[in-house]
């Protein structure tokens, strides 16, 4: 290791026993920052150039215009993207589980922790998906009788989080009470069963939704959440979401 | 090789502190200096990050990482590479094209060895299986039983190198998929408990194979709020024989490797650079034999 090389990397530890009596004595360690400093290697650069053209093509594919930008900050029980993005699932979702299961789909439950960038104004690009879904997350259709639906509602009622709904509306007063339920523009039915859509992730249990754990049968339908934003804004010419009415607080009276 | 007592002589005579002699130390032609080059949750990050990109950004980089490399391996002919799992999904080169040019960059960065982590399931077994023609580095993984799967012929439990003379074990370790992955995505993969087969393979390591470094490969994470949750942390304190286990998963950024005494009452070292190729990390072995090492004293440079 040479002096010239200590400068280059600037941040360098090494420990020995007289310091530390916890650490080995004949060993040393650094972490090297990869910095801007560090010259690419070229033959590297040479492999990546022509994967790096063809992806940097393809996600400036414009497949839609937004008439604003919309983050998930604005609105407080619902939100202009969020909604978008729960419509758009349910949308894209409903035909395949009817065609494939013979199935109807009655709501789409997301998490607002999953809406990982804002709509932009302007440009609709493929890498906008990427950018707001960048993970893999799958659409399943969880079937649930109404009593776990309830615990579903409960869950939203409690979170108070603009977790993206789609096919259900919700008031609830600020401590958090029921105030009106409908799904599908009726009331709940107990003994009803009903179908809804979800990511594979929050069907494992992700941001604690265990009511999903308590379900029996599940349908895949094999497709990505990511995905379905590139087919959403491919079948739109301009994007003009809104939060709305589907989940808020009750009106003071 | 005398590994104590070389260890005794080196803490009674470090009471110097000299930053000159730090060059005199690593050309003692009678030590040899082992050095281990890791990286863990790199999570597809091929570009450097750009520069609206907050505290990451104009970082990382893999053809920054050649650079260092290239640089280090020839002040050092002993050198190792590895990585610690994760190596899939984080940026749209792995959605176009499945973890190809991740593992043929690799593959030019000459790294040694690699252990599986969850997200390296993102595509399935098959979609991990698939891209193995790109790799000519190893992976190996010591607690999932493949046995059942597209990967039974090309994952082996633990791998030996020879540098210098010097016999290093290396030996992976993965996650409970369980909950984490989807089950038709890992399949027939089999999880076994970590702690056992650590024990086992640095066991076998140890006494079968008489290797000089243990090195375990793991993407169990570094600790978790739940004590029974197993992770690097306490993999560390319930084995004997590891040296240095380089990890992933929890995406910790230390400074400098942990110390933990194992069952034994002899050190570990674990180690983790966070996430997304932001810092290469380096841990020098010196392995001696009858030297006197009086002149290794070194500080810390900032």
């Amino acid at each position: 290791m040479s002096f010239k090389f200590i400068k280059f990397t600037g941040l360098i530890f090494v420990f020995f026993a007289c310091r530390d009596p916890k650490v080995i004595p004949n060993i040393s360690s650094q972490r090297i920052p990869i910095e801007k400093s560090i010259k690419p290697k070229p033959s590297i650069e040479n492999l990546i150039k022509p994967y790096k053209l063809h992806i940097e093509k393809s996600m400036n594919e414009v497949l839609c215009y937004s008439i604003n930008a919309h983050s998930k900050k604005e609105g407080s029980l619902n939100t202009a993207i969020g909604n978008m993005m729960a419509d758009a699932v349910f949308e894209l979702s409903a035909p395949l589980l009817k065609k494939r299961y013979g199935l109807d789909l009655d709501v789409v439950l997301l998490n607002h922790g999953g809406i990982r960038a804002s709509l932009p104004k302007g440009p609709i690009r493929i890498e906008t998906a990427y950018n707001i879904m960048p993970f893999e997350n799958e659409v399943v259709v969880s079937q649930m009788k109404g009593s776990v639906v309830m615990d579903l509602v409960n869950y939203l009622r409690t979170a108070k989080r603009a977790h993206p709904i789609s096919g259900m509306t919700l008031k609830i007063t600020k401590s958090g009470e029921l105030g009106l339920l409908k799904i599908q523009n009726k009331p709940l039915n107990l003994e009803k069963t009903y179908n809804i859509a979800t990511s594979d992730y929050l069907h494992n249990g992700g941001d604690r939704m265990n009511f999903f754990k308590k379900n029996d049968s599940v349908f895949r339908l094999d497709y990505k959440i990511r995905n379905i934003l590139i087919d959403y804004f491919g079948s739109q010419d301009t994007l003009k979401p809104k939060a709305d009415m589907r989940f808020t607080y009750t009106k003071k009276r | 090789m005398n590994r104590r007592k070389f260890i005794k002589q080196t803490a009674a005579s470090s009471a110097l502190l000299s930053l000159g002699s730090l060059t005199t130390a690593c050309s003692k032609k009678t030590a040899t200096k082992i050095t281990v080059l890791h990286t863990n949750d790199v999570h597809s990050h091929i570009d450097p990050f750009r520069p609206d990109s907050g505290k990451n950004a104009n970082k990382g980089g893999v053809a920054r990482r050649a650079t260092l490399i290239q640089k280090l391996r020839d002040e050092n002919p002993h050198t190792l590479l590895f990585d610690a799992g994760d190596i899939f999904q984080g940026t749209p080169y792995f959605n176009y094209f499945g973890g190809e040019l991740e593992f043929k960059l690799m593959s030019m960065l000459d790294y040694d060895a690699a252990t599986i982590g969850n997200h390296d399931f993102d595509n399935g077994i098959d979609g991990l299986y698939a891209q193995l023609p790109h790799a000519k580095f190893d992976f190996i993984s010591a607690n999932y039983d493949f046995s059942n799967t597209v990967l039974e012929a090309d994952v082996k439990p633990y791998k030996i190198f020879k540098k210098g003379g010097v016999k290093i074990g290396v030996f992976g370790l993965g996650i409970e998929l369980e909950g984490l992955v989807n089950a038709k995505a890992f399949k027939e993969t089999k999880y076994l408990n970590p702690v056992e087969l650590a024990q086992d393979m640095s066991r076998t390591l140890k006494e079968k194979e008489n290797c000089d470094l243990i090195i375990c490969l793991s993407h169990l994470g570094y600790s978790y709020k739940n004590p029974q949750k197993i992770s690097d942390l306490t993999l560390a304190s319930a084995t004997e024989n590891i040296d240095l286990i380089i990890g992933g998963h929890t995406h910790t950024f230390l400074e400098k490797p942990t110390a933990v005494s194992n069952s034994a009452g002899k050190t570990v070292l674990v180690n983790q650079v966070g996430c997304y190729g932001l810092y290469l990390g380096k841990v020098d072995f010196y392995m001696g034999s009858d030297v006197t090492y009086s002149n290794a004293q070194l500080l810390p440079v900032v």
